[in-house]
């Protein structure tokens, strides 16, 4: 739904930068300052939170952190120290590694699982198939509500509670009606043609796959990694239900510390910078993908 | 390559029974693998580096060892057996996650809503009853209600405005402008929260005002706000922290929609007089309004569902909380499943009609 209007953005002939630029004239001075004061709104307290983070705990409880900007000269107030507290004394370093441990496999498994099921939907024969992927649909939007408590019941009976492993699986779970969904409109648009070649020399249905399959949808599977491991990054509500508070992992550990310490700001400012750091990169480093993604992925449940 | 000599000259591998076993034997093994892994990690004492190592070998190649140890087997069989089996063994795996995942407990939470506390007892409508009429629970609902009908108004009518005005820039300030705004999306619920959280910080009378609305407030002469606590004001401050985060998504979707709008039509209504408001209004909306819906609808979704925010901002006090929050709270704070059940149900109801308008699209474009 929602990123076809991206996959194939229309770029109307005469958007050419020439005329863009006159008609920027036209655009006016009203429109001009909207659009700035929303840049300003939209980045200063982003700003703000970077600049608190380097501040010693007294100039920030002294004076706003923009004076700190316009002294920028006075260098008694910057420090790391911020950065060293909450990494080791307030164990966000151990957060981090852990929040690293969840992800990475919370976002291998269901793309793996996913590609085969799309494979099997799009290229295999079997009944039922298209009812199977209308239920996918279906269940793309069921809130993530509707599936903790009785999961939880399981998992504490079994004892998962509190395991990476319960967290891997609960991710695979609840990411994988969209990563099915996702590459299936990828892998289904492969053409007919170059699977009907593979087939007549001879490639069995797991060569098919992964020496063909594979490798043609790097581009969906790569939006749909951006956006998956995001999302378990980022995520706190599973976090909180199925690996608890005991072993921190960022975003319960960042939670937690505004709930015992909401006023050191020196720690939460740098705290939050820390839990922001690998979204942030990967925005800056994989923005087309990052974008993508983030269109496809909104309608996750 | 290598298949294609084996099939020439058969090696001990190609021998039908060497091959079975072999087979069962990398059945076994991944089996061992994963349950060993599972064990492991479950009981881990070991050094975290280790566990860690484990973990990640475990998550990672166990799925592909899963598949391909299936795989193998299937292949012992002709190429008629296999490829009847293949289909299967592809999608068990994701079949069964979701079932277990989200078919089976959406299910049960259905049937849990209308049980005690505990989920032993059938209570009827008891916990729905207790929802409508409880006075904290209709707050709930109120302000569930605010933020399902502001932030994705707002966001969205933020995302359009800003879409048509940057259409206008430069490609290079366009692209730039777009991403300061499409920047919150990348950052996480619990982050933009401790961002505002400083914005809205409060500090009594004379003390120095660090948070910015305090210190602009303070600048022209008022006392410095407790924004937090104020109701029922205080809502609309953390449905501003959604549309902040929200309005880069409507934006880029709708940037691409204005692109798509026809020039012809935009020049005709220029040329019968109409200025840049009126042919917005008249040209350019009605020609994007589909997807001016799907936006809105996307946003309206995600924000019944988001709980971080209330959760970081203010624990839903002072007469914030929300559906999704009070869920969380019901279920695994105060253990009340029959409650947290109930709350589940109430958020899934309002997203069915979404539901059915997925499943029809998909049926439509699929036949």
């Amino acid at each position: 739904m929602s990123d076809t209007a991206v996959k194939k953005p229309y770029v109307r002939p005469s958007a050419v930068a020439g005329e863009k630029k006159s008609r920027a004239l036209i655009a006016g001075i009203p429109a001009r300052a909207f659009i700035l004061a929303i840049v300003v709104i939209w980045t200063i307290p982003t700003l703000g939170l970077l600049v608190s983070s380097f501040r010693t705990q007294l100039a920030i409880a002294e004076t706003g952190w923009w004076h700190g900007l316009i002294n920028f000269t006075d260098f008694a107030q910057w420090t790391i120290a911020n950065y060293e507290r909450v990494l080791f004394a307030d164990d966000m370093a151990n957060a981090f590694f852990n929040s690293l441990l969840i992800t990475i496999p919370s976002t291998v498994i269901p793309i793996t699982m996913a590609a085969f099921a799309a494979h099997s939907i799009a290229w295999m024969v079997f009944p039922g198939r298209k009812i199977l992927f209308v239920i996918i649909v279906g269940l793309l939007i069921v809130p993530l509500q509707m599936a903790l408590i009785p999961v939880l019941r399981v998992y504490t009976r079994h004892g998962i509670n509190g395991t990476y492993l319960g967290m891997w699986l609960a991710h695979t779970g609840f990411g994988l009606p969209l990563a099915t969904y996702m590459l299936y409109g990828y892998i289904s648009s492969i053409p007919k043609s170059i699977l009907e070649s593979a087939h007549a020399d001879g490639a069995t249905p797991w060569m098919m796959f992964t020496r063909l399959v594979l490798p043609l949808s790097i581009p969906a599977i790569a939006s749909f990694s951006i956006f998956q491991f995001l999302w378990v990054w980022n995520d706190l509500l599973v976090a909180l239900v199925f690996f608890g508070t005991r072993r921190p992992i960022v975003t319960t550990r960042l939670a937690e510390l505004v709930g015992s310490r909401g006023q050191s700001w020196h720690v939460l400012t740098a705290g939050a910078f820390i839990t922001m750091v690998v979204p942030l990169i990967i925005f800056f480093s994989l923005q087309r993908y990052f974008v993508r993604g983030m269109m496809a992925g909104s309608v996750k449940g | 390559m290598s298949e294609v000599q084996q099939l020439q000259e058969p090696t001990a591998l190609e021998k039908p029974a060497v091959k079975a076993v072999a087979a069962v034997a990398i059945l076994v093994a991944t089996f061992a693998l994963i349950a060993g892994g599972f064990f492991f990690l479950r009981d881990a004492t070991a050094p975290r580096l280790l566990t860690a190592l484990v973990a990640l070998v475990i998550g990672v190649g166990g799925i592909w060892a899963l598949f391909f140890s299936f795989n193998t087997v299937a292949e012992l069989f002709g190429p008629t057996i296999r490829d009847r089996i293949l289909p299967y063994v592809f999608v068990a795996p994701a079949v069964a996650a979701l079932g277990f995942y989200i078919v089976w407990p959406g299910i049960n939470t259905i049937s849990l809503s209308f049980m005690d506390r505990f989920g032993n007892e059938f209570i009827g409508l008891e916990n729905y009853r207790f929802i409508f009429t409880n006075e904290a629970m209709l707050v709930v609902l109120r302000n569930t209600f605010l933020w399902v009908l502001i932030a994705p108004t707002f966001a969205t009518a933020l995302g359009l405005v800003i879409a048509v005005i940057v259409d206008r820039f430069g490609p290079l300030t366009e692209k730039i402008l777009k991403s300061f705004i499409f920047l919150p999306m990348a950052i996480s619920f619990v982050g933009a929260s401790v961002i505002w959280r400083f914005v809205y910080a409060y500090q009594p009378a004379g003390m120095p005002q660090i948070g910015v609305l305090n210190a602009i407030h303070t600048a022209l002469g008022n006392l410095p706000v407790a924004w937090l606590t104020i109701r029922p004001w205080n809502n609309l401050l953390l449905i501003f922290i959604m549309i902040w985060l929200q309005t880069g998504f409507a934006m880029v979707i709708l940037s691409a929609a204005v692109k798509g709008v026809p020039k012809d039509l935009l020049d005709a209504a220029r040329i019968d007089g109409a200025g840049e408001i009126r042919s917005f209004f008249n040209v350019t909306v009605p020609y994007i309004q589909g997807t001016i819906l799907t936006v809105l609808t996307t946003i309206v979704f995600l924000v019944l569902k988001i709980f971080d925010v209330v959760y970081v901002m203010t624990s839903g006090q002072y007469g914030t909380n929300i559906i999704a929050l009070r869920m969380y709270q019901e279920a695994f704070v105060q253990r009340n499943f029959g409650r947290g059940s109930a709350l589940a149900v109430i958020l899934f109801v309002v997203v069915i009609p979404l539901l059915i308008r997925n499943v029809r699209g998909m049926r439509k474009s699929g036949d």
